[in-house]
């Protein structure tokens, strides 16, 4: 039996980030995660550093997000000294298209509400009009009716950022060990026990990052993750010479030019499959949004699964049965990865959770059923 | 638009198949990203002359074409299959525009493609396929001018080179690459090759050809390289060189799983051969029930041999929808079958003969490109590897590799054969890419246009 | 690189290659125009600008990418050639954007 300092539980965005902080922190971690062929959110995700959509309602997630945004060109800095990754980080700040007046009137009071709130943390953002976004981006369509704008917005390359996650976690001394399911589990406070086959390892800390297979985990370790699928699907263009400056939800152009264009939800389960219903209206949206597009050849694109809390909003939590164990679920693993690597981590380290992450914790959704 | 059978791939097998599917009273549509039916094995032979330099085993194939078209099958050339939902919808492009056939049964008839050369330089201008030098033979009477050398081994690299000489442009030299332990290991199968004897005569024959005497041949190379600044200039290998302005590889044909993968259908390594290949029945059933899979792209076989896999799915489609019962199935099946067993019998034999040297499986060289699309290095796939990605789908995520727009099909087998190499597990355990749709490149427009 | 086999009819559809007329049988692809034109890497990768040209004519290797009547990134194996098809080497990205 090995004994590290902490286990991770899954080595996507969310469990690589978590353990690459870990490290930083000084810990000697194990990342436990599944095979080549896994759902894996981290491989389906269409790469935005994304604020100005979070939190409606749940002014913490806001703030939580603001935080990572904040907390990203640190990271990316750092990931480039440590593991000669790029990953590509940008901020420019983004905008979120409107097509027509309805749109750009339920967004404009979207955003209102965001602001509003946001109270003393603040919330600063612009509602642009067609001729403000034409100023933006090159050869916006008729029907663009406007854009709400932060400058808290970018995008980076998550692929780039996962293989810098995990070279700079085994760089810093942790050990990856892959091709593992959770066989066995043995949870005492501060002593857990993960067996896979033969295979035992031990620590006093774990973190639950399995993405969907964290709803069966956690009840294990007394907490609680009721996160479910929710298919999203993306579109890649051929590499095209830079034209987009800046993101937008839907829309935003690489470093190596191919232009990613999203952003669908559909809620069927487990299933990765693709629909050419949901690419066609992806890809029509996208052409009313810059006609250019249209004569773009789309050569790649895919499914994957998001992981998704019922509220939309993430689940941290630690364990009162088991103090040492914690989980960590979202959906937005490349925008959060600044906070999980550079916030989250350290309190891991820490032993205990910062109470501003209370609101988080899945305890939220007992006052529902209490209710 | 509806089918009762769809057929993607208008090759011997897949036209075998329209042909007998159509006799049988299934309404068949064959798409085909070609301009004209016969595959590649067939290309063009419509507009062959009689006396082509291609040979007869070619020019047979216009009988089969001529069967095809009329078959009363419905047959859409230049239609690119992009995407098949498992429901039997079948989503391709077509001179621009989007299209979209319903079909109770699809069969998968895409065939083979050459098994990728990884050596250094290959993807210099000037290096190409001995199948591309093939295929401008057949499709526009071009050959090559200069100095040609053909590099590699097997059945195709000599028919190639006697088909050139035939066509007044023999190449300058022939580099078999087939290791020595290679006739040793043939030799031991040689026996149960007899049964395909038909295929050993063509064989000979083959290594008769009196356009081949005069082409300087040289066996047991290795270290093979194409040297060149812009273009190949020469071809390089340990204890030689020679000039050349255009070099031809060829190791063998490999199944185009593309398709199939996508699907997730169950595939299976074939050790014999060096390739993944769809898990087949006796029928070419797959792991969905809606989905067979003839001819090549089901084990390498031939042309005979797809023909006859291509009735047989035929067959048991016409079953399963319900045209002919069991016992008539079963009756035209038997004499297909023995047929079939004659034809494979030789192949074992073969494969054991013309089986890859391990450098084009897994190049030694770390600079060597084995993604071309997105230049990924097989240093880059070992140390990716070695950083603790465990097959192809984790490569592609540090790497690239894969993500071009030949989505891995070129690439595949030798990022597997690098990472079994580096993780020190059977190839058979890292599996390979899982590939989606887009099959092939549509544009926004067309994608945007059946929204409506 | 290519050129007409010595027994064949005589090539009759006229191309541009790079702005030069060539001459190319009927049935030829717009790859095989551009390896008749004999003009070397038809293409500059847009990863690396590497010099490529065709590899496998067949429509795999996607090496063959070329501006075909002012459309990048063709597969130019996959068209065949009509009278007075422009076609040019792909110069690494394609351009995008509003007209």
């Amino acid at each position: 039996m090995r004994e590290f300092d902490a286990i991770v539980i899954g080595g996507g965005l969310v469990g690589a980030a978590i353990a690459y902080g870990l490290v930083r922190a000084g810990l000697k971690p194990a990342l436990i995660d599944e095979g080549d062929v896994a759902f894996r959110a981290s491989r389906g995700n269409f790469g935005l550093v994304w604020v100005q959509s979070k939190g409606l309602g749940a002014p913490h997630y806001q703030r939580w997000t603001r935080a990572s945004a904040d907390a990203w060109p640190a990271l990316a800095a750092e990931l480039l000294a440590r593991t000669g990754i790029a990953v590509g980080h940008e901020r420019p700040g983004g905008l979120h298209l409107c097509l027509g007046d309805e749109e750009l009137a339920a967004r404009a009071a979207m955003m209102q509400r965001l602001q509003a709130e946001s109270g003393n943390f603040g919330f600063e953002y612009e509602m642009l009009d067609r001729a403000a976004v034409a100023e933006l981006l090159p050869g916006i369509g008729p029907a663009v009716s406007g854009a709400s704008f932060t400058r808290y917005d970018g995008h980076v390359n998550s692929l780039a950022l996962l293989h810098a996650l995990h070279k700079g976690f085994v760089a810093g001394g942790g050990t990856y060990l892959p091709n593992r399911t959770v066989g066995y589990a043995g949870v005492a406070p501060h002593e857990f026990v993960i067996g896979s086959g033969e295979d035992r390892i031990a620590a006093p800390k774990i973190v639950l990052a399995a993405g969907l297979g964290n709803a069966e985990l956690a009840p294990l370790f007394g907490l609680s993750a009721p996160v479910r699928p929710q298919r999203g699907q993306i579109l890649v263009t051929e590499r095209a010479g830079r034209v987009l400056a800046m993101p937008t939800t839907t829309v935003r152009q690489t470093l190596e030019g191919g232009i990613m264009i999203g952003d669908s939800q559909e809620d069927v389960g487990f299933d990765t499959g693709q629909r050419p219903a949901v690419m066609a209206a992806m890809a029509q949206r996208a052409a009313r949004s810059f006609p250019w597009l249209a004569e773009l050849q789309v050569v790649r694109a895919w499914a994957a699964l998001r992981v998704m809390p019922p509220d939309g909003v993430p689940i941290y939590d630690q364990s009162e049965a088991f103090p040492g164990a914690f989980t960590a679920n979202c959906h937005s693993g490349v925008t959060l990865a600044g906070a999980h690597a550079l916030l989250f981590a350290p309190m891991v380290a820490a032993g205990a959770l910062d109470p501003a992450l209370a609101p988080f914790s899945a305890r939220r959704f007992d006052v529902h059923d209490a209710a | 638009m509806t089918a009762e059978l769809a057929v993607v791939g208008a090759g011997p097998a897949g036209m075998a198949a329209a042909v007998l599917a159509a006799e049988l009273g299934l309404a068949v549509t064959v798409l085909d990203e070609q301009d004209l039916p016969g595959g590649q094995i067939y290309r063009a032979v419509e507009r062959a002359a009689p006396d082509s330099p291609l040979g007869e085993d070619y020019l047979a194939g216009r009988d089969l074409v001529a069967a095809f078209r009329a078959s009363g099958a419905a047959y859409l050339p230049g239609a690119a299959v992009w995407h098949i939902d498992p429901d039997g919808t079948v989503s391709f492009g077509r001179d621009g525009r989007g299209g979209a056939l319903r079909a109770r049964h699809i069969l998968l008839a895409a065939g083979a493609l050459e098994r990728p050369v990884p050596i250094p330089g290959w993807t210099l201008p000037g290096v190409m396929t001995a199948g591309a030098a093939q295929i401008l033979l057949k499709s526009a009477d071009l050959v090559p001018e200069g100095r040609t050398v053909l590099a590699g081994q097997g059945p195709l690299l000599y028919l190639v080179a006697a088909q050139l000489a035939a066509a007044g442009a023999p190449p300058a030299a022939l580099l078999d690459t087939a290791p020595a332990g290679n006739r040793r290991a043939a030799a031991r199968l040689a026996g149960a090759a007899l049964a395909g004897w038909r295929s050993l005569a063509r064989g000979l024959r083959l290594l008769a050809a009196p356009g081949l005497a005069g082409i300087p041949l040289r066996r047991g190379v290795r270290g093979l390289r194409a040297v060149g600044r812009g273009r190949v200039e020469a071809v390089a290998w340990d204890g030689g060189e020679l000039a050349c302005d255009l070099l031809l590889l060829h190791e063998g044909v490999i199944p185009d799983t593309q398709i199939g993968r996508a699907l997730q259908l169950a595939h299976a390594w074939d050790a014999a051969q060096w390739c993944w290949r769809p898990v087949l029945d006796e029928w070419g059933g797959t792991s969905l029930a809606n989905v067979s899979v003839a001819g090549d792209g089901g084990g390498i076989a031939g042309a005979a041999a797809a023909v006859l896999s291509g009735r047989l799915a035929a067959l048991a489609a016409a079953h399963r929808l319900g045209r002919i019962d069991a016992a008539e199935r079963d009756r035209r099946a038997a004499p297909i079958r023995a047929a079939l067993a004659r034809e494979r019998a030789f192949r074992p034999f073969l494969e054991a003969l013309t089986r890859p040297p391990p450098s084009v499986l897994a190049p030694p060289q770390d600079d060597v490109i084995v993604c071309r699309c997105e230049e990924v290095t097989a240093g880059m796939i070992r140390r990716a590897a070695r950083l603790g990605a465990q097959g192809p789908n984790q490569a592609k995520a540090f790497t690239r590799c894969g993500m071009g727009p030949c989505q891995g099909r070129l690439c595949g087998p030798v990022v597997a054969a690098l990472m079994a190499e580096t993780l020190g597990r059977p190839i058979a355990e890292i599996g390979a890419y899982r590939p989606r749709a887009p099959y092939k490149p549509v544009t926004v427009a067309m994608l945007a246009e059946l929204a409506g | 690189m290519f050129t007409t086999r010595r027994d064949a009819a005589a090539a009759t559809v006229a191309v541009t290659v790079e702005g030069r007329t060539v001459l190319v049988p009927h049935g030829a692809s717009a790859a095989a125009a551009l390896l008749v034109a004999g003009i070397g890497a038809t293409r500059d990768t847009p990863v690396s600008g590497a010099p490529r040209a065709p590899y496998c004519l067949m429509g795999v290797c996607f090496d063959c990418l070329a501006e075909i009547d002012g459309v990048p990134n063709r597969q130019s194996c996959m068209v065949a050639v009509r009278p007075g098809m422009r076609i040019a080497r792909q110069r690494g990205r394609r351009r995008a954007g509003p007209a």
